[in-house]
């Protein structure tokens, strides 16, 4: 049975100085699920999620929260907690007043407060650190302050807003498991903002990838990623190469110049769409046997494998691969009809999937650049 | 080198200082003569205590120093909080512009402009007498508050802006949330503007001259006092004038290391 829906977004617009920042926006969030808003930064989900808090009112349309309609009830007599990007934490209070601030502002008795405040720090591995200085502890120290902070008010609904993005490498993948954990332990709903695809695929129930004020796909991370809707999405979860394909008939593909058998029907004949094909679903083969064939045009060793570029009548192909190649061996491609998946055109074809002017090195910068 | 850097610093507290040793010196006189000295003797500080146009004139002084700082102050502070809560770069220039333009404007400007417009208003609901306490101490309170905009300004810059909105997402409603989480830390720009703002107006002449009307202040009873002869009891009383304003410092300072000590702590 569906579980019921505790928020919902109703045909939500948001416009700042003009700018469309949502756009007709629906989303229903199920109860006690962990669901991730992903995009790059300016896609409207940290909007989203300030409109749940209450720290902004939509344009248009509704803020649903447990069927009742919330638009203009005011943040503070709403039941759902945020953990803020760099936590705001309060720097005139210890370790155990900024825990206790919300039950305080409840007026719950003394002794009721300590033994929550206790049971809160003990949940993030703080015990002991009662009486410590905001200011003297680490950045994962301060992220867990921030998350006791906001549990302890038994909110219905947690709301996320990039809370790894400052941690360091190693702490953010702890960390990972360790909200995924809390979440799993507390029954609470998880509206989590971020813009890091890896992220959002290990700890999600569902994911929500949202682009210029709209989302573009919900879905559970296995969705998300072999049935991506459009180019934008394929792109953004994980690396694809995405080309022009024809749909000859239903199972049959045709691009790059070849016919292929694939998995997917129910377009009309001949219908143009982008084929989807990930990186390490395609086999390099001897170059007779290759369905596609072409040229190595770099390789770069990642450890776990090879990242090798192929260039097939001008369309570079990303390949991984646990095998060696060399730049300018001549290689077949192979491709199994699971591995393709054809996506309808949308606006974002073209845009997206050529790995012509692919460098690691600027794959890197960019991503530094985000945080 | 270091030497020479010693010298040239005690050079400039002596400079700094010299005139004020001096006064401090002559108010323990036994006679009233500038150039010798004859004696110990309190004299002076014992006959401030009989003299009452000069403990009035103290009194005015301190009331209107203590309401004028408290007052512009408050509203201050919550000029601070609304200027930064403007979200157009363009009006908040703008207005903090209009803000301090006071601040440079010459003091005789300041007070003539305000002697003017308290009499004319004064006429428009018929009064007779409009100068008087309340008008030096709006005057007062006018010249303090841009004082106290500028030293709260930077403080609440500093504060993180997610800060209030934690305490509203924590069930906060927002006045409390501005006393909990806002003023605390902008405390010490409020302390900071409330001190500078009480010794402007415990020292002000040149407004207070214009504005005061028959509620005269201490600065103005001693100006008075000069234009027949300056007696050592205007030393006595310039004297603990000066020690209170030192204190204040010494104890602001002290307040204000502390505070750091355990920020950094």
């Amino acid at each position: 049975m569906e579980k019921e829906n505790i928020v919902e977004l109703k045909n939500i617009s948001v416009a700042f100085d003009g700018e469309q920042v949502l756009d007709q926006l629906n989303l229903g969030i199920k109860d006690k699920e962990f669901i991730t808003l992903l995009g790059p930064s300016g896609c409207g989900k940290t909007t989203t999620l300030r409109l749940i808090a209450g720290f902004l009112e939509p344009d248009c349309g509704d803020v649903v929260f447990e069927g009742k309609k919330i638009n203009g009830v005011p943040a503070y007599k709403r039941q759902v907690n945020t953990i803020f990007q760099r936590y705001a934490l309060f720097p005139h209070l210890n370790v155990y007043e900024n825990v206790a601030f919300g039950l305080r502002v409840k007026k719950l008795p003394e002794n009721e407060i300590k033994q929550k405040v206790t049971e809160m720090l003990s949940l993030v591995n703080l015990s002991g650190f009662e009486k410590r200085n905001i200011a003297t502890l680490s950045g994962g120290q301060q992220q867990r302050v921030a998350i006791a902070r906001a549990i302890a008010n038994h909110p219905k609904v947690l709301l996320l807003d990039e809370p790894l993005a400052a941690l360091d490498l190693k702490l953010r993948k702890d960390m990972q498991k360790e909200l995924k954990k809390i979440q799993q332990q507390l029954g609470i709903t998880f509206i989590f903002v971020t813009h890091d695809q890896e992220e959002a695929l290990t700890m999600s129930d569902r994911v929500v990838v949202m682009d210029k004020g709209k989302i573009q796909q919900v879905g559970t991370p296995q969705d998300i990623y072999n049935e991506p809707k459009n180019a934008f999405v394929a792109d953004f979860i994980g690396e694809s190469n995405i080309v022009d394909g024809k749909m000859l008939k239903d199972y049959r593909v045709e691009f790059s110049g070849q016919e292929f058998r694939c998995l997917d029907r129910g377009f009309s004949q001949n219908e143009q769409v982008d084929v989807v094909v990930r990186p390490e679903d395609v086999d390099i083969v001897e170059y007779d046997k290759g369905m596609l064939k072409g040229k190595v045009t770099s390789v770069a060793f990642l450890g776990v494998h090879y990242e090798i570029i192929v260039d097939i009548g001008g369309f570079k192909w990303m390949i991984q691969t646990t095998d060696e190649h060399f730049v300018n061996d001549r290689v077949g491609l192979y491709i199994e009809p699971d591995a393709i998946h054809i996506m309808k055109k949308s606006e974002y074809s073209g845009l997206y999937g050529d790995y012509s002017s692919y460098s690691e090195e600027i794959d890197h910068l960019s991503d530094v650049e985000e945080e | 080198m270091k030497i020479l850097s010693r010298i040239y610093i005690a050079l400039i507290v002596l400079f700094l200082y010299a005139p004020i040793a001096v006064m401090v010196v002559f108010s323990f006189n036994s006679s009233s003569s500038v150039w010798v000295l004859e004696g110990f003797s309190t004299r002076w500080y014992e006959g401030l205590g009989n003299d009452t146009a000069m403990l009035n004139a103290l009194k005015h002084t301190v009331i209107v120093a203590v309401l004028s700082a408290i007052i512009s102050t408050v509203l201050g502070t919550a000029a601070a909080v609304g200027i930064n809560a403007i979200r157009r770069k363009f009006s908040k220039k703008i207005i903090m512009s209009v803000t301090q333009i006071p601040m440079m404007n010459a003091d005789i400007v300041t007070g003539i402009s305000l002697m003017l417009l308290f009499i004319f208003f004064g006429k428009l609901i018929g009064l007779n007498e409009s100068l008087g306490f309340g008008t030096v101490l709006i005057a007062h309170i006018t010249f303090n508050l841009p004082y106290v905009i500028l030293s709260v300004m930077p403080r609440l810059q500093q504060t993180d802006s997610h800060l209030a909105e934690a305490a509203l997402d924590l069930g906060c409603p927002p006045l409390k949330a501005f006393f909990k989480v806002i003023l605390p830390s902008i405390s010490t720009g409020i302390i900071t503007g409330f001190i500078m703002a009480f010794t402007l107006s415990l020292d002000d002449f040149v407004i207070s001259y214009f504005t005061c009307g028959h509620y005269q202040t201490l600065p103005i009873v001693i100006f008075n006092m000069t234009k027949k002869s300056v007696k050592p009891d205007t030393y006595a009383l310039s004297t603990l004038i000066f020690i209170s304003v030192f204190v204040l410092m010494v104890l602001y300072n002290v307040l204000q290391t502390k505070s750091e000590k355990k920020h950094a702590s």
